[in-house]
């Protein structure tokens, strides 16, 4: 690359208006594959925050959601015995027997949606560390009382401390919210799971989750529970349980993303050949004058090719500074396992800016590329000829 | 030995199956420190010429040689390499990058060098003092006048000390004042740096600053 770069980046000065439409094409293409990754990021990372890898999940065999899980109460007890269950610091193990239900709530100017709520006893803090109350405070065991997750506070009607709610037949008082790192627990009402039975499916628990000993033995673990003969049961780590219910949806965004960048960056990419090919054509006595000085057209073809990359880079550049304001937007969707309602953030993450530049700067090159050929295969004898 | 020596040339252009003519079985020698014209009728084939000198264009047959290297055996490649060493290109419309400076449109021909960007600077300077031009270094095109523009062109065409500056109406496009200045440079480069020069022109009153003048014509090179 012998032609100094100054010369194109002062050439992309000297028209700012074909280079701002060009480069703002691209912004749009990089703005929307960032915010569909940045979408795809969010869901995923709330339910990958909302298991924990040293939690088993224990639901009925066969269940790939609670939803369709029953776990009696004898078998419970029989995992709360296991040797391989952590003890909290008042001997206690570490185990949360849960209900998993779906309520049907308003929402407020859309309509009814399907909300998780899950029926626990007050051991869950300590078997989910991640999760704190975060206004109001904790149920008390033996009554009809509710805490909100605080995604869905406000996106539903009556989830403020005071208010009641009523599902099940029965109304139920919010006395807290609670946070649970931008986890889809955030997306959930728990109660008390001895008051969420008898209002729901009766004497029968949906999952079991306890904390292990030692995290590191999942597999002995999991082969342990598949063994006992009085149990019918699967065992997940529980980070992999929600996990796992991302992944169809944030394959779907992904490939969405893509797909529709992709196509929208076919036109960005003719964008880019046509300003670079007038860019080419109205300095055609420039190019003639390096050729003719000794510059090889590899050099002028390297040259052209970098300045559609300049402009690209202003592309991508703009179409990050349009992403950015997203981060942190809080949307919701269905989680197509669970089928309930899950709250997420969109998360515009350092990595996924530096490949929606990427994308801008391939972008360029491909644009630039023919163009820039062009420039190259220009015969020298022009120079002389004053085209 | 001439430095220059061109040999049964001739050059026939092919537009849409038609052979255009232009000169046949050209024979010329020039000398080191020669200061020649060219002069003829418009479409007489000077531009022509001088492309096939530089390297730019291939003649129809014959063979030019410069220096003991024969410039019509070149590849491409080693005619683009060749030119940056031995040739000095001055056109009429001055052919400055605009976007560039003065400054770095002389140092473009070192950065085919492998000259220290210190180096470059003292050569650039250099080219800018003999062409009288040092203080607009940092002056674009568009600030200069045509023919400040056309002395930044020639700086270009020395700074690489060349074999051979190749001149094809560097006079034309301008004032009679400003072209006085151009000619009285050249001849300058001439005399006191022993440039050898070859300058086409139309003008009679350029053709007298040279040292002997030649004629084309209808194909037909005079001496
Ligand atoms: N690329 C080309 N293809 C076909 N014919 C050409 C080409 N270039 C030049 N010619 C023809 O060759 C002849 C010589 O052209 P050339 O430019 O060398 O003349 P010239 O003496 O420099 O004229 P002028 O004084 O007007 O600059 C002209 O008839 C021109 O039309
Ligand atoms: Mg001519």
């Amino acid at each position: 690359m012998k032609i100094p770069l100054i010369y194109n980046i002062r050439s992309v000065r000297q028209r700012p208006v074909s280079t701002l439409t060009t480069a703002l094409g691209m912004a749009l293409v990089v703005l929307v594959f960032v915010a569909m990754m940045a979408l795809s990021r969010g869901f995923r990372a709330a339910l990958t925050g909302t298991g924990s890898t040293e939690n088993v999940l224990v639901v009925r065999t066969g269940a790939d959601s609670e939803l369709v899980s029953g776990i009696s109460r004898e078998t419970a007890q029989i995992l709360a015995g296991m040797p391989f269950v952590a003890d909290g610091p008042d001997g206690r193990p570490l185990v949360s027997p849960e209900v998993y239900v779906l309520v049907s709530l308003d929402r407020p100017g859309v309509g009814e949606a399907l909300v998780v709520a899950r029926g626990m006893n007050p051991d869950v803090f300590q078997v989910r560390q991640n999760v704190e109350i975060v206004a109001g405070r904790m149920i008390n065991p033996g009554t009809s009382e509710i805490i909100i997750g605080k995604s869905i506070v406000g996106r539903f009607a009556n989830t403020q401390i005071g208010d009641v709610l009523s599902f099940g037949n029965r109304d139920w008082t919010v006395v807290g919210h609670f946070a649970a790192a931008g986890s889809a627990f955030e997306s959930e009402i728990w109660g008390e799971n001895e008051q969420f039975m008898p209002a729901f499916r009766g004497e029968v628990f949906q999952s079991v989750t306890f904390r292990m000993r030692d995290p590191a033995a999942f597999e002995s673990v999991r082969q342990a529970l598949a063994d006992d003969p009085r149990l019918q049961v699967d065992a997940h780590r529980e980070y992999d349980f929600y996990a796992n219910q991302s992944y169809l949806l944030t394959q779907i965004l992904n490939f969405a993303a893509v797909f529709i960048a992709g196509i929208m960056a076919i036109g960005a990419v003719f964008g880019a050949v046509n300003t670079m090919y007038a860019a080419v054509g109205a300095r055609a006595p420039e190019i003639a004058v390096l050729l003719t000085l000794g510059f090889r057209p590899f050099s002028v073809l390297s040259s052209f090719l970098f300045e559609a990359v300049v402009i690209a880079f202003i592309g991508g550049i703009l179409g990050c500074l349009f992403a950015l304001p997203l981060n942190g937007i809080v949307t919701s969707t269905t989680n197509w396992v669970s089928m309930s309602e899950v709250a997420f953030a969109f998360r515009v993450t350092p990595d996924l800016l530096l490949r929606g530049v990427f994308f801008a700067l391939l972008m360029g090159l491909i644009g630039g590329f023919f163009p820039a050929r062009r420039a190259a295969r220009q015969p020298v004898v022009q120079a002389a000829r004053q085209v | 030995m001439a430095l220059l020596e061109i040999r049964s040339l001739s050059k026939v252009y092919q537009r849409d199956s038609q052979a255009i003519p232009v000169f046949e079985d050209i024979d010329l020698d020039i000398d080191t420190g020669e200061f020649l014209v060219l002069m003829g009728p418009s479409g007489s084939g000077k531009t022509t010429l001088l492309n096939l000198i530089a390297g730019l264009d291939e003649p129809t047959t014959g063979t030019i040689t410069v220096g003991g290297e024969e410039v019509t055996a070149m590849s491409r490649r080693q005619l683009a390499a060749w030119r940056s060493d031995h040739v000095g290109f001055i056109f009429q419309l001055y052919n400055l990058l605009p976007v560039l400076t003065a400054y770095q449109n002389v140092e473009l021909p070192l950065l085919l060098t492998h000259l220290s960007k210190k180096e470059r600077r003292e050569h650039v300077m250099t080219a800018l003092e003999v062409v009288g031009l040092s203080d607009r270094a940092d002056h674009f095109p568009r600030q200069l006048s045509g023919g400040q523009e056309q002395r930044v062109a020639i700086g270009r065409a020395i700074v690489s000390d060349p074999t051979l500056i190749l001149a094809d109406e560097p006079t034309g496009d301008l004032d009679a004042k400003s072209a006085d200045e151009i000619l009285t440079l050249m001849q300058r480069l001439n005399r006191e740096f022993s440039k050898t020069i070859l300058l086409v022109t139309h003008d009679q009153r350029a053709a007298e600053r040279g040292e002997a003048i030649m004629h084309l014509d209808k194909g037909v090179l005079t001496r």
